[in-house]
């Protein structure tokens, strides 16, 4: 099995690691760090519950090879909590009960955040646009959507 | 049992330094070796056993893999590696290339886009591959890189059947590169799938117009289906119509039967064959007279200048 060494900067610190080059980040993250926020829904892209920030933008962590990240930033939702920049998500998630199982919560409040990142007072359209790739099981996604859009008024 | 969640079977991972030096290490593990860019189709591919290679040869941090190149004469070019969100929201892609950016924003959810590219899109040659078509209409041109060096391939020509292209195991597409839009071009993109957006389509129709005198109707049109055949096609016989006969809504109707007609599509899980075919027929009617109320328009204001 090959292996590669990789400097990687996961939620704030860098470190070396060795990693099989066939790992995806998904795998890499709940396997080898613990970090088990980060859920793994179908390992093929659909469901968005793997979302992560790479290099500051979300993407699938289970449609990324961990080798890739040689140099990278990655943040999970552990990180971004730590930090504090999910807690006007975080709280109004709970306010408008848009948590059920809360399976797909991390992916949501990923997505969500990068959102608000690149467009801080999102129309309805624009959320449930960013929303596209995170599938909720649950809520019926009206309160998710409710939730983000108060978060930006906040 | 099935397993839901099988990992990645091995491979190496190779991150070539030069482009030929991707080329090479092509070339010398044949079957075996793999470009690989976003990897949304690869890992995909992977996952599910469809493909074994022993090596994915990364090529998105190779030399000006990462450009956008607008010329105000020329035209664009989009490099390998640039993401389809990159791309979206490029200035000359929004404002000179618009079908681009629509049928872009169809493609899955915003976090598969920062990974997705347009170039993996294309040489994955898909039937249901919703960027293709709006580059055909606008007369896209791969760049290619094999032992040989480099060529040209008309995007026309590209594409032999699903999941099949002419390139060459050993080559690889390193960007496209687009004329500018005719003048007065005129556009529509529309696609129907089970869900608004993110889904593979279950039809689409690109419809670019642009004023031609030589043409009897005065006008050329450039009509491309996607997802009803082995792979995107252009709606020849309708396009004919359009620029031979002079155009009003029967010409469109009829334009809109002919593209219904020229398709040859399948049943599958999203929908019948059946189904697509009305669907070409309906999406081409809605997209031209949208088109054609736009031209008319443009004509309306010229002459109120003039
Ligand atoms: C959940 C999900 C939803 C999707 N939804 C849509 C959708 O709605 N519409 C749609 O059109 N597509 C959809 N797709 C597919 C879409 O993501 C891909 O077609 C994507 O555009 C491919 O780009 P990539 O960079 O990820 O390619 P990769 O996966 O890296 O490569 C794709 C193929 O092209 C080959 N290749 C890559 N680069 C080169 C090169 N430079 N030269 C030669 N060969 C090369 C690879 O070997 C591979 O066979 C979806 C995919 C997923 C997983
Ligand atoms: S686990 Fe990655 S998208 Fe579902
Ligand atoms: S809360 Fe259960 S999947 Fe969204």
């Amino acid at each position: 099995m090959a292996d590669q060494i990789v400097q990687m900067t996961v939620n704030g610190r860098l470190e070396q690691y060795r990693i099989p080059q066939h790992m995806t980040l998904l795998r890499f993250l709940r396997e080898m760090l613990a970090l088990t926020g980060t859920k793994n829904g179908c390992e093929a892209g659909e469901c968005g519950a793997c979302t992560v920030l790479l290099n500051g933008e979300p993407v699938n962590s289970c449609l990324v090879l961990a080798v890739e990240c040689d140099g990278a930033t990655v943040e999970t939702v552990e990180g971004l909590t730590e930090r504090g920049a999910l807690a006007a998500l975080q709280q109004t998630f709970m306010e408008e009960n848009a948590i059920q199982c809360g399976f797909c919560t991390p992916g949501m409040l990923i997505s969500a955040y990068a959102l608000l990142q690149r467009s801080p007072h999102p129309s309805d359209q624009e959320i449930k646009e960013a929303l596209v790739g995170n599938l909720c099981r649950c809520t019926g996604y009206e309160r998710i959507v409710k939730a983000v859009r108060q978060a930006a008024q906040a | 049992m099935i397993n839901p969640f099988p990992v990645l079977p091995e491979f190496e991972y190779i991150r070539p330094k030069t482009a030929e030096e991707a080329i090479q290490f092509l070339q010398s593990h044949p079957e075996q070796a793999r470009p690989f860019l976003g990897g949304t189709d690869c890992l995909v591919a992977l996952r599910n056993r469809r493909i074994s290679p022993n090596f994915l040869v990364d090529l998105k941090y190779l030399d000006g893999f990462q450009d956008v190149i607008f010329h105000p004469h020329d035209g664009l070019t989009i490099a390998a590696a640039v993401s389809m969100n990159e791309m979206i929201a490029s200035e000359p892609v929004k404002m000179t290339y618009p079908l681009i950016a629509a049928a872009a924003r169809e493609v899955g959810g915003y976090q598969l886009r920062s990974r997705a590219t347009l170039i993996g899109n294309i040489c994955n040659a898909s039937p249901c591959g919703d960027t293709i078509a709006p580059c055909l209409v606008y007369g896209g041109m791969l760049a290619a890189l094999g032992p040989d060096g480099k060529r040209c391939i008309a995007l026309k020509d590209f594409f032999l059947g699903p999941g099949k292209t002419i390139l060459q195991p050993n080559e690889i597409v390193c960007s496209i590169r687009f004329p500018l839009p005719p003048a007065g071009s005129r556009g529509k993109y529309l696609s129907i799938g089970r869900n608004a957006l993110g889904d593979l389509a279950i039809a689409a129709v690109t419809i670019l117009a642009f004023p031609d005198a030589s043409q009897p109707s005065g006008y050329c049109f450039r009509i491309a289906l996607t997802a009803v055949a082995p792979t995107v096609i252009f709606a020849e016989e309708a396009q004919r119509l359009l620029s031979q006969t002079p155009l009003n809504e029967k010409t469109l109707e009829q334009a809109a039967l002919l593209a219904g007609q020229c398709c040859s599509p399948i049943d599958d899980i999203r929908a019948s064959a059946h189904y697509r075919r009305e669907m070409v027929r309906v999406l081409t009617g809605r997209a031209l007279q949208q088109v054609w109320n736009a031209l008319q328009k443009d004509v309306q204001q010229e002459g109120g200048n003039g």
